[in-house]
């Protein structure tokens, strides 16, 4: 796979639009993510844990899905391998279409790269490096270069509003503002899929709300996102929330549809509707 | 991914510990730094002593007695200890008349020792007060910047006047015209009739300009006593026969000391033979002055080693970080690999000019001689150090699970 196969398209900054795939042609577009029969297993023999059982999933692009469990439920090992971070132990799959288990090392960066935006529970911003470095570091890795790096990085940090901070470091920024560099960071290489875990785990309620509406916001512009929590009113902002108990899914309930505008935004929906 | 990228990443990783980045420069500068001057130092003494031997006469053979030997060898010589000790102002004589040995063409015979010297409250020690004939300065390459020579009728009548160099004169006169002035030397009066030209050179190896040069006579008379001679300083034609005069003179001596070659009692040095003696005692001493810097060297270069170890351990979260995002391993290898090399690079070169500059001070008395290949090689070499002694680290860097690095408190 050379470089330029996985093109990337400039990130929609634009506020509530409609999903972008339901514009494209008559191709059905693939699954943002497919699962089937997905099976982690750590260890080997007595000592052997099964993370995950035997999950399958299916997330269209657009889709908002919460992924709810206790911990050992399986949801970080489920949340590494749909982020090409792990690869499973059998079972498939397909990220935008790609078969994961077809690629190399070298393929699942650029995968990570292009395709996938994470945001970590504790942030995981580079200290010492200001927030503008920051978002701009996976467009450094993708070879995006002078201008247009510069430019992209700048609408991001705008986009989460954090466009007067762009010189600080991650120790001068609240923890609302470091996550929301993160979120920058995340959506910066305009990928088919934000993976959050527990994006709020570490923030107070305020900066939780004020993340929890960036995501909707992105969700609404068309960005696929996956996020995990412990919390009912944090998955209550997604369309789609899934449970998993020892590795399986024992859950799927769908609160809004895919294709629609995530829940909280479609309450609020009369007050964007001049604004912006 | 741009190189230039990958540059800037490395560069941020060494501001970021700048006291530890330094620390760790600082050991590949001692490194480098040591190498240059080290041999620098070897360099200057080797020429040091080349420029001393060369300036006791470029076609000069001594003849000297052969040193004593000592325990069992030495005690069955007791017998014939008066005849091997000698060399007399008559072989010296055999030398100059004989026919036998058409390859000398001066022969001047020497008795020297060292005598401190004091005129007017002012003291110095004389560390060569030679008694000689006049045709030994010519023999050894002394010029006269002032005065005169003394001549053959002062050693005919013991006439106490002396030639004294350069540092004598310093030492003992400062400023003042020494000609005609009478020094006290070892007690005895003499007057100076005249000074040598400086010959310089090396001054750990004996200062040649620390002389004072006397009729023979005069100094047996005074100091030295009537036993053997020092040596006989020997002249030969031209620079190309002094191996021949060696030879005529070994066979003229023997002949006439009754010895064979295994009983020798006396010593022909001849010119070329030092010169290159003293070339490979010099090219050791360059070696061996080498080695111990490359050690330093090396150590410097464990220092990178073990210096990335820790930041790869401490950076273990911001790789898994870099790699979430999207790194490939070939872009993680880079920045740690740049931040070593640089590392050693930097320190390198701050150490080529540490020892460029420290080699323009005299070290212990010798002016070091800068070799250029020294430099490019200490610096090649930490160059390389910084490659082979970063890539451990580097690689350990590049194969982190990011999952694994992710958690890395």
């Amino acid at each position: 796979m050379s470089r330029r196969a996985l093109p990337i398209c400039a990130p929609t900054m634009t506020a509530p639009a409609l999903p972008a795939d339901s514009l494209t042609g008559s191709v059905p577009r693939p699954s943002a993510v497919w699962i089937s029969g997905l099976r982690k297993v750590y260890g080997e023999g007595d000592a052997a844990v099964h993370a995950l059982r035997g999950v399958d999933l299916d997330i269209p692009h657009g889709d908002y899905v919460a992924v709810m469990g206790a911990s050992g439920s399986g949801k970080s090992t489920l949340m590494n391998i749909v982020g090409c971070l792990d690869v499973p132990s059998s079972g498939q799959y397909r990220l935008d279409g790609i078969d994961i288990a077809d690629l190399d090392e070298r393929q699942l960066s650029l995968v990570r790269n292009r395709k996938i935006g994470f945001v970590f529970q504790s942030f995981n911003l580079l200290a010492r490096t200001s927030a503008f470095e920051n978002v701009e570091l996976p467009l450094v890795y993708g070879g995006v270069r002078g201008p247009e790096r510069r430019r992209r990085a700048l609408a991001a940090l705008h986009l989460v509003g954090l466009g007067d901070r762009i010189g600080h470091h991650p120790s001068q920024l609240s923890g609302g503002q470091q996550q929301r560099v993160a979120v920058a960071r995340a959506l910066v290489t305009a990928p088919s899929l934000v993976l959050a875990d527990e994006p709020t785990g570490n923030l107070d309620t305020r900066s939780s709300y004020e993340v929890m509406a960036l995501f909707d916001q992105l969700n609404a512009a068309g960005r696929t996102i996956v996020l995990i929590t412990h919390e009912e009113d944090i998955a209550a902002h997604a369309k789609r929330a899934i449970r998993l108990i020892d590795g399986l899914i024992v859950e799927d309930t769908r609160l809004a549809p895919a294709d629609g505008l995530p829940p909280r935004l479609a309450d609020a929906y009369h007050g964007y509707g001049s604004g912006a | 991914m741009r190189m230039r990228e990958v540059f800037r990443f490395a560069l941020r990783g060494l501001r970021a510990n700048k006291l530890r980045s330094g620390l760790t420069t600082l050991g590949i500068l001692i490194g480098v730094g040591a190498v240059i001057l080290l041999i620098a130092v070897g360099q200057g003494s080797g020429a040091a002593v080349q420029a001393r031997i060369s300036s006791l006469g470029s076609n000069l053979l001594t003849v000297t007695r052969q040193a004593g030997g000592f325990g069992r060898a030495a005690a069955t010589r007791t017998g014939t200890q008066s005849r091997t000790a000698n060399l007399t102002v008559a072989d010296a004589q055999l030398l100059a008349s004989s026919d036998q040995d058409p390859d000398v063409s001066v022969v001047a015979p020497v008795a020297s020792t060292s005598a401190t010297a004091t005129y007017a409250g002012a003291t110095t020690t004389v560390n060569q007060v030679v008694g000689t004939y006049p045709a030994f300065l010519p023999i050894s390459n002394d010029q006269i910047a002032t005065g005169s020579s003394f001549t053959a009728q002062d050693v005919n009548q013991h006439a106490k006047v002396v030639v004294v160099g350069q540092t004598v004169v310093a030492n003992l006169f400062g400023t003042i015209d020494p000609l005609g002035k009478t020094i006290q030397l070892g007690g005895v009066p003499y007057t100076v009739v005249g000074t040598l030209a400086a010959k310089g050179g090396a001054s750990t190896f004996a200062d040649p300009d620390n002389i004072a040069i006397a009729p023979l006579s005069t100094v047996q008379d005074s100091l030295t006593g009537f036993g053997s001679l020092s040596e006989i300083a020997v002249q030969a034609k031209d620079s190309g026969s002094s191996n021949a005069a060696q030879a005529e003179i070994t066979s003229l001596l023997t002949e006439s000391h009754h010895v064979t070659a295994a009983t020798q009692d006396f010593t022909v040095t001849n010119q070329a033979s030092l010169l290159s003696t003293a070339a490979s005692t010099t090219q050791t001493f360059t070696v061996l002055l080498a080695a111990v810097a490359a050690i330093s060297l090396l150590v410097g270069g464990i220092g990178v080693t073990n210096i990335m170890l820790v930041t790869v351990t401490e950076r273990t979260r911001e790789i898994g970080i870099r790699k979430a995002l999207g790194a490939p391993r070939g872009a993680i290898l880079g920045q740690f690999l740049i931040e070593a090399v640089l590392l050693s690079v930097v320190g390198g070169a701050l150490g080529v000019v540490a020892g460029v500059i420290g080699s323009r001070f005299d070290v212990d008395g010798i002016k070091p001689v800068l070799v250029p290949e020294s430099i490019l090689l200490a610096f090649g070499v930490s160059a390389v150090i910084g490659l082979v002694f970063g890539s451990l680290p580097a690689n350990r860097a590049a194969k982190l699970h990011p999952i694994e690095a992710l958690r890395h408190e």
